[in-house]
């Protein structure tokens, strides 16, 4: 696909005012913002996700809560996690909307071992190849976030896309199209992290949670999704752990240790042979004397096998 | 455990031995039987299979051409673990049937300060303690026995990955690595120790025979268990019957 900026129209002849489009584009890093505080639970979300990418009608388990199942799933990428939560004696919903947060620095891709099969563009979305995916579920472990799911039938792996694909015609993924509050956003990095900073900012001084803020974790480099928090100092009280890391294995390990494991198995080959040509046979002992014949050139080398 | 583990050993090992045949010539020993046969070709088979896979987990990148074998990457991840499975369960038979004479003897450990003189083959006889096996063979057996246990748990704890912690598969993927690692090694030896270094040594997998030339070189104390010979004099005895052959010749 080609680069949309190379075919952003630079100069218009006779036309009045200024070329439509140009300079809007100020920033490849894209970002979803997410106001927890001021999310209803509609599930709308969930709807259009379902909708944009096809997914089949799902079967949920109720447990005992308004949330629409207990995960998300393989053909459920964004889920409304209604937890309970309290406030001054009353009960008060933390609505969160869980999906893949599109990590700078993704685990799933630290972790997969497939060429090709989770890539990251350079607007910072995320997303999985299905058709180099073998299956291995390296991602899941990878994931901070539990996000990854594996699908039974087909052993691979999928997760939200951010929709990439709407997204790369110019569109703001279908979550944010459907959500009726504006608690769903949808733009450049920088631009949601500030009205994050303005909404917290807001929460603090306003409307009384001193403790607000935006969840957007420097351990991992910062996400593609931010939330804005009413707790910032407690996350896990939202399902988010305070501070996401992935695991050392899949950063050293792989990179380290695989080839230098597959080294060892080449040599390893290398070395009995020339071990075999240098020091030769071990025989049975004692060795049977060696036929005494006459000159080679009487031996004719050419003849047949049964003569 | 170990009575019970032995009556069934030696219950499998009549059963096979009625079902299939070991021919032993003059001049050769029995060396392996038919149920030891299967065993190790059993787990063989299933620990090939199992390490084609799973270095096509391992590093798909430099494997894309074993993946289409198994039909396709997912299919590949999904048949490693049941080839693990049946290695496993394979192989436990197979500790059970040599856990006696694979027991770590005083020999080994002098035989495991000679390993230098004997990967340089600079003695030409073996060391007259050396039994059944020497202490190569152990600890190569020993080391499956360690891996095998590794490769269990922790294949399992990736197995059921979505019931333990991220942070336990994490390390799971690296120790099940690192014994894999080890048996590739160990494997690499194994196969060119049992075939091209010591020549006579490929059929007693296969005609469960050796020559008694063979036994009393590599395991004279085996071939004077079995045969009441002394093996320094067999080998006087063959030496000379061969000089005299030399000098009638000529």
């Amino acid at each position: 696909m080609a680069n949309p900026r190379t075919f952003q129209i630079q100069e218009i002849s006779a036309h009045p005012g200024p070329v439509p489009g140009r300079g809007v584009r100020r920033e490849e890093a894209v970002c979803k913002y997410i106001d927890v505080t001021t999310c209803i639970g509609c599930k709308a979300c969930e709807v259009a996700c379902v909708e944009w990418n096809d997914h089949p009608f799902r079967e949920t388990t109720f447990n005992d809560t308004y949330q629409t199942m207990p995960t998300t799933e393989w053909n459920y990428y964004n889920l409304i996690k209604f937890v309970e939560d309290e406030r001054d004696g009353n009960l008060m919903w933390l609505l969160r909307k869980d999906q893949c947060l599109h990590c700078e620095d993704p685990g799933c891709l630290r972790a997969c071992p497939a060429d090709g099969a989770i890539i990251k563009y350079e607007n910072g979305i995320v997303d999985f190849q299905q058709e180099n995916c073998i299956g291995c579920g390296y991602c899941i472990s990878g994931c901070p976030f539990d996000i990854p799911k594996f699908h039974p039938n087909t052993k691979k792996v999928y997760k939200c896309t951010l929709c990439s694909d709407r997204v790369g015609q110019g569109l703001e993924p279908a979550c944010v199209k459907a959500c009726p509050t504006g608690c769903l956003k949808f733009g450049t990095k920088s631009d949601m992290v500030q009205i994050a900073g303005l909404r917290a900012k807001q929460l603090r001084e306003v409307s009384g949670f001193a403790d607000a803020g935006v969840y957007d974790p420097a351990s991992i480099g910062g996400t593609h999704v931010v939330y804005v928090l009413h707790d910032i100092k407690r996350p896990e009280r939202y399902g988010l752990p305070a501070n996401p890391v992935i695991p050392p294995s899949y950063t050293y390990w792989k990179w380290l240790a695989k080839p230098a494991g597959l080294l060892m198995g080449v040599l390893g080959i290398g070395a009995v042979f020339f071990h075999r040509v240098m020091y030769g046979p071990k025989l049975p002992q004692p060795e049977p004397p060696e036929v005494r014949t006459g000159p080679t050139e009487e031996i004719d080398a050419g003849r047949k096998e049964t003569l | 455990m170990s009575v019970t583990a032995k009556n069934f050993d030696e219950k499998a090992r009549g059963k096979f031995a009625r079902l299939g045949t070991t021919r032993v010539r003059r001049g050769e020993l029995l060396r392996h039987p038919v149920y030891t046969r299967v065993l190790h070709w059993s787990v063989a088979i299933f620990f090939v299979l199992s390490l084609l896979t799973g270095f096509a987990i391992y590093s798909p990148w430099l494997f894309h051409w074993i993946t289409p074998l198994f039909g396709g990457g997912p299919r590949t991840r999904l048949l490693h673990p049941w080839f693990g499975l049946l290695f496993e369960v394979f192989f436990f038979f197979q500790f059970l049937n040599w856990m006696a004479p694979m027991v770590w003897t005083e020999a080994d450990r002098r035989w495991v300060k000679r390993m230098r003189h004997y990967a340089t083959n600079q003695e030409l006889l073996e060391s007259e303690d050396v039994g059944f096996f020497n202490g190569g063979q152990k600890l190569y057996f020993w080391a499956i026995v360690v891996s095998g246990v590794l490769f269990l748990i922790t294949g399992l704890l990736m197995w059921f990955d979505d019931v333990v912690g991220r942070w336990i598969v994490a390390v799971s993927y690296v120790i099940h690595d690192l014994a894999a690692l080890v048996m590739l090694a160990g494997f690499i030896i194994h196969i060119y120790e049992g075939t091209a270094h010591q020549p006579g040594t490929f059929g007693s997998m296969i005609d469960g025979t050796v020559k008694e030339n063979w036994a009393w070189t590599h395991h004279p104390a085996w071939y004077q268990a079995v045969t009441g010979r002394d093996p320094r004099e067999a080998y006087e005895r063959e030496k000379r019957s061969h000089e005299e052959a030399q000098t009638a010749q000529e």
